[in-house]
């Protein structure tokens, strides 16, 4: 899927400037105002290098004209500094907002990616796109628009300018530039190996870093710290050395460049002194000049970095939009229904399912499911049970054959549709950064106080969320939210249990909490299920035994179907199964 | 920060010859003024070509004399720089090695994480930089004034004051920025956590269809650090024009009193020249120091939060003299423990007693947050007890030295993690010299045999990191034949067989009975099945023992376990057992 979607740097070129188009005239007057106080902050040394020429010597000065040519900079320096900060303001905002702008589409087309997607691929990797590469991209964008342009208009108005005070001293520097940018590329292209050695052996660091740290514990119980410490300081070893070169070689490019530079300037003032002799040129010119020397050579360094800066950027800029032109789920149907009144009619016909197309996990799967009914599904891990969770809320889409509610298929249903008729509680408990309130009330946001009680009352969650520091108001999260386990499935059952969807789905529900609780909130249970059709995976015997239909599966198939007695009857795997647990 | 600079001293020479070679490399450079000034006064003055060609060769030596300092300076401070980020990252890894639980759990792993990779980073590049620019780019500035004073005193002035404005201006926009970066950074984590908690609920939030809710709050989240990123790249954008208007308006006067003095005959053409150049020096490096000490702050920040863990303290200290080895009645016993995680209001475990002959099987069993892995974890002195003592062979486990306290304990953690390695290699982590044969023996043990054997190489089966390529209940298995493998004396499985089958499950509590000499087993479970046939079940409820002795009698005198029994088995189920 990646391959598929590469977004190559030239695209993403493109595509960073189609969304700069909605800010066209705000780059507009940016490039104008980069061009203007370029060529005045120019026309300054000029003007600086008249005034010198005016200095003469002693009882050789000419004030009047000094006078004016410094009224003339004053307005000059005014006018330049209010259009920079245009400038510069300017560019901040086109950048911010075009972030903004990518980032907001990239977090809009999370939302309607497939479930696969986002199963398939690393939580960090995708948080990174939209997060961290942005932020680069955003960095990129803001050095070319200051520096890359500005460093160009400097470069062609330096020579204009130059070319107006002696042509041969421009010739000349014209020849020499090329030196220090080559120069610099070559160290450049000669520590490239040492820095890729360098992150390869961070990376292998990095790595085992996250090993062991962050399985300190387990290091601790079997007492290996020493031989952790001794594999830790061999790579750090290999680093040191790595680093030392790439950050020393790489700090060759400055001091290198510098010094070439410095012959420039030599070799200008050279040129230019005999110059002076010889009558071509005047002193202030040749102080000018020297200052141009020292300016022209100065944005050929910043641009050759800007882009390497701006090569990132768009790689960064790439993995982005990679994510934003990701297939989306296939969108619902123009005329797709909404479900009213559902009584629970579930039925999966010849249903054939695969995550990856050459290992089938479920094929010809038939299930009728009548209204009010209690469907448990066991079997062994991997045998597709939490697949057909998958499938029943349309996370996923079959292969072939058809899953349908009330006799409508579901692809014919508005997904918004189909998912409000069912209640679910997952294994893996999510809450969601916010109030224990907010979270309760996900499926019901306009239930009263006492709704909410009664509900948490019921999964007996209300005892410790009284408990808690601001009762209902305490602010919770996924990560660091001092609840346990178990604590937190309750409050994804109370979720639940405020707003009862006609049918439902509990994936392991009850799997962290105790079973003296779970006991307790039985009754709760047989009360919320009472009438409504029910799907319940469960490892739990003791859960399972009271479902009117109990499905074995087996790898991707069931294997056995019938109510508790039925099944142990039958002395198949489910009777194998449950008696294993009375075993020594 | 300060008591890492400890870690330095190996470099001192390094550390004192970087800077140093750096100002020297400075000084070639605020001569460069000075020789151009007396090209235009002696060389143009005069006529002289010969005195002109003079000086700019001198000009060309001041470069490559540079040159060949800066070069020098480079490589002292980078190799400084970088040996001692490697020692402080040799410390600080020893150190996290030989904290206690308490310590990682008040700390986090994750954290420590951070500490030991992006924070090293930034501070190998605060020292990097420091060494380099910190006294360079103040000695260009002030010397560049010294030798403003050393032409005139009265441009010398001008200097003083444009540096005083310049420093105001590029210092005062720094400080007002550090803090509104310092928001920025947090918004920017306020948008990476919801972005991170929106894909791991993307289930529920589709179930509850709120796909719009989510857009909504990050348009709202993101527009925030978009206005604050805006408002303060308004700020930081003055500096630029501010500096601008400083130097030139320096300039201007500079110009307007030179030529006054110049008429009077005080100055020279050249001098004034010469002037203007080092007005233009200053500038450079006054934003080049403020850079520096934007990332000199963030270096120092990162190494406050090195020495922070460095500073912490083991709780659980270790004596070093080995303990001769007689064997008490007990193994294990507990006497009165009392038991409380750090900083927590109550008590994790109360007044348990406890007493383990050689050999026996022990159940612990209790609802969630009951004190059972508290229990097993003081056991093995993972934690030390509040009150009360713990006792391994007759002896208080606070006799042992580590290594000698590790050997007695096979450990199989709730988390089923394995290593980057062999299959080999991770169990030699219970045995480092385990053979083959042992390692077979362990696996067999613990059910795994016949899963290694269908893997490519079998023993030399590459796991990946956290045994990413291993399922569940695969990973489990090896746990325990990681456990098993050095024939420990007590072996404690915390709740380590929830991810197998009952049969699985029965078929190692079996193969465990079996192991000769037999160990000492404490079993961890929510399930009463794990622990029916224990020759002593103890009963959490809220870190109290509310009961102890075998299966039989606790179904009669243990309402508790009663409940928890009944809750699993039906009526007719323990017809069956």
């Amino acid at each position: 899927m990646d391959k598929k979607n590469k977004v190559d740097r030239k695209s993403a070129l493109k595509k960073v400037l189609r969304h700069l188009g909605k800010y066209k005239i705000q780059i507009f007057l940016s490039i104008v105002f980069a061009a203007v106080t370029v060529a005045l902050s120019l026309y300054l040394p000029i003007l600086t290098g008249d005034a010198i020429d005016l200095i003469v010597g002693k009882d050789c000065v000419d004030f009047d004209r000094i006078n004016i040519i410094i009224t003339k900079t004053s307005v000059i320096i005014a006018l330049t500094a209010v259009l920079q900060w245009f400038m510069n303001t300017i560019n901040n905002r086109v950048t911010f907002q075009v972030v903004r702008d990518v980032r907001n589409e990239a977090f809009e087309k999370l939302q309607q990616l497939p479930l696969a997607y986002i199963d398939s691929h690393r939580h960090g990797d995708i948080v990174s796109r939209i997060i961290a590469d942005t932020d680069q991209f955003a960095d990129g964008l803001l050095m070319g628009f200051t520096q890359f342009f500005t460093g160009i208009v400097t470069i062609f108005g330096t020579l204009a300018f130059m070319l107006t005070i002696n042509i041969r001293i421009t010739l000349l520097v014209v020849v020499l530039t090329p030196i220090s940018l080559f120069v610099a590329k070559f160290i450049a292209k000669s520590t490239y190996n040492y820095f890729k050695t360098q992150s390869e052996i961070r990376g292998e660091q990095t790595s085992l870093i996250d090993e062991m740290i962050g399985n300190q514990k387990i290091v601790r119980a079997f007492s290996f710290e020493d031989e952790s410490l001794e594999k830790f300081d061999e790579i750090n070893d290999r680093l040191t050395k790595a680093s030392v070169k790439a950050v020393f070689f790489s700090s060759l490019t400055n001091p290198t460049t510098r010094f070439i530079n410095s012959l420039i300037y030599a070799a200008v003032g050279l040129t230019g002194a005999i110059g002076v002799i010889n009558g071509q040129m005047t002193v202030g010119g040749l102080s000018c000049f020297l200052s141009y020397a020292n300016q022209y050579t100065k944005p050929f360094n910043e641009i050759s970095g800007v882009v390497t800066e701006l090569q990132n950027a768009l790689a960064c800029a790439a993995r982005v939009f990679e994510l934003i032109e990701e297939e989306p789920q296939i969108p619902d149907a123009e005329d797709s229904k909404s479900l009213e009144n559902v009584k629970g009619n579930v039925f999966l016909k010849n249903v054939s399912f695969s995550y990856t197309p050459n290992r089938k996990l479920i094929k010809g799967f038939d299930l009728k499911v009548k209204p009010g009914q209690r469907v448990a599904i066991v079997g062994p891990t991997g045998c597709g049970k939490t697949t057909l969770i998958n499938l029943l809320m349309r996370f996923y889409d079959v292969d072939s054959g058809s899953v349908s509610v009330e006799g409508v298929d579901i692809r014919n249903i508005k997904r918004s549709s189909l998912r409000s008729n069912y209640g679910m509680v997952l294994q893996e408990t999510w809450l969601k950064s916010g109030t224990i309130r907010d979270n309760i009330t996900m499926g019901k946001p306009d239930a009263s106080d006492d709704e909410i009680i009664e509900a948490a009352k019921a999964t007996h969650a209300h005892s410790f969320i009284k408990r808690l520091p601001n009762g209902y108001d305490t602010v919770i999260s996924d990560s660091s939210s001092g609840l346990s386990q178990g604590q937190k499935q309750l409050l994804c059952i109370t979720r639940i249990m405020l707003s009862i969807p006609p049918m439902l789905i509990l994936d392991e529900a009850t799997s962290s909490i105790d079973t003296r609780t779970e006991m307790r909130i039985q009754r709760s249970f047989a009360k919320m299920m009472k009438g409504r059709t029910s799907f319940i995976v469960a490892h739990r015997l003791s859960t399972i035994r009271e479902a009117d239909v109990i499905l074995v599966m087996k790898d991707g198939d069931i294997i056995e179907k019938g109510n508790h007695e039925e099944l142990l009857k039958l002395k198949g795997f489910y009777s194998k199964l449950y008696n294993s647990q009375f075993d020594v | 920060m300060r008591k890492l600079l400890k870690y330095l001293k190996g470099y001192r020479t390094e550390c004192v010859l970087a800077p140093l070679f750096k100002m020297i490399e400075a000084l070639f450079e605020l001569f460069v003024p000075l020789v151009v000034a007396s090209i235009i006064d002696k060389g143009i003055g005069n006529g002289d070509v010969n005195y002109i060609i003079r000086m700019c060769i001198i000009l060309g030596g001041l470069g490559l004399f540079g040159l060949i300092f800066s070069i020098t300076a480079q490589y002292f401070s980078a190799k400084a720089a970088i040996s001692f980020t490697s020692k402080v990252r040799h410390v600080l890894f020893d150190h996290i090695q030989k904290l206690s639980y308490s310590e990682l759990d008040e700390t986090g792993e994750s954290t420590l994480i951070t500490r030991m990779t992006s924070d090293m980073n930034q501070i190998q590049n605060g020292v990097n930089l420091t060494l380099r620019l910190f006294l360079r780019s103040p000695f260009i500035v002030f010397g560049a004034m010294i030798m403003a004073f050393t032409i005139d005193f009265k441009a010398a002035m001008i200097f003083v004051g444009t540096i005083i404005i310049l420093s105001l201006i590029v210092f005062g926009i720094m400080l007002s920025c550090i803090p509104l970066y310092n928001r920025i950074q947090q918004k920017l984590d306020g948008v990476l956590g919801v972005t991170r908690e929106n894909l791991s609920g993307a289930r529920v939030i589709r179930a509850f269809c709120k796909e719009n809710d989510e857009i909504d709050e990050f348009h709202g989240i993101n527009d925030s650090l978009t206005k604050l990123q805006k408002f303060t790249g308004k700020i930081s954008a003055l500096m630029n024009p501010l500096t601008f208007i400083t130097v030139n308006a320096a300039v201007i006067i500079l110009i307007y009193t030179g030529a006054a003095e110049v008429y009077k005959g005080i100055l020279t053409q050249g001098a004034v020249v010469a002037l203007y150049n080092y007005m233009s020096q200053i500038l450079v490096e006054l934003v080049k120091l403020a850079n520096l000490i934007i990332s000199l702050t963030k270096s120092v920040a990162c190494g406050n939060r090195v020495q922070a863990v460095l500073e912490l303290e083991p709780s659980v200290k270790f004596k070093s003299e080995e303990v001769i080895n007689e064997n008490g009645k007990y193994i294990v016993e507990l006497k009165h423990a009392d038991f409380r995680y750090k900083n927590a209001q109550e008590n994790s475990l109360t007044d348990i007693n406890l007493k383990v002959k050689p050999g026996e099987t022990v159940g612990i069993i209790g609802g969630t947050g009951s004190g059972k892995t508290s229990l097993v974890n003081i056991i093995s002195r993972f934690y030390d007890v509040e009150n009360g003592e713990v006792l391994i062979n007759g002896k208080n486990i606070k006799e042992y030295p580590s290594e000698q306290l590790r050997s007695f304990f096979g450990i199989v953690p709730q988390k089923a993690v394995l290593f980057k390695g062999t299959v080999r290699d991770n169990l030699k982590w219970g045995k480092k010299n385990a053979s083959d044969e042992e390692i077979n023996e362990a696996l067999e043990i613990s059910q795994a045999k016949e899963i290694i054997d269908q893997k490519e190489g079998g023993l030399d089966f590459e796991i990946e990191q956290e045994g990413k390529n291993l399922s569940g209940g695969q990973r489990q298995r090896l746990t325990i034949a990681r456990a098993i493998v050095g024939k420990p004396e007590i072996l404690i499985l915390d709740d380590s067989s929830s991810a197998l089958d009952f049969a699985t499950d029965s078929k190692l509590r079996k193969a465990i009975r079996n192991i000769t000499p037999s160990p000492t087993v404490f079993i961890v479970s929510q399930r009463a099945s794990s622990i029916r046939y224990a020759d002593k079940i103890i009963v959490l409820d809220d870190g109290k023992a509310v009961g102890q002795g075998t299966h039989d009698e606790l179904i009669k005198s243990c309402e508790i376990y009663k409940e928890i029994y009944d809750s699993q088995f039906s009526r007719e189920g323990s017809i069956n057992g």
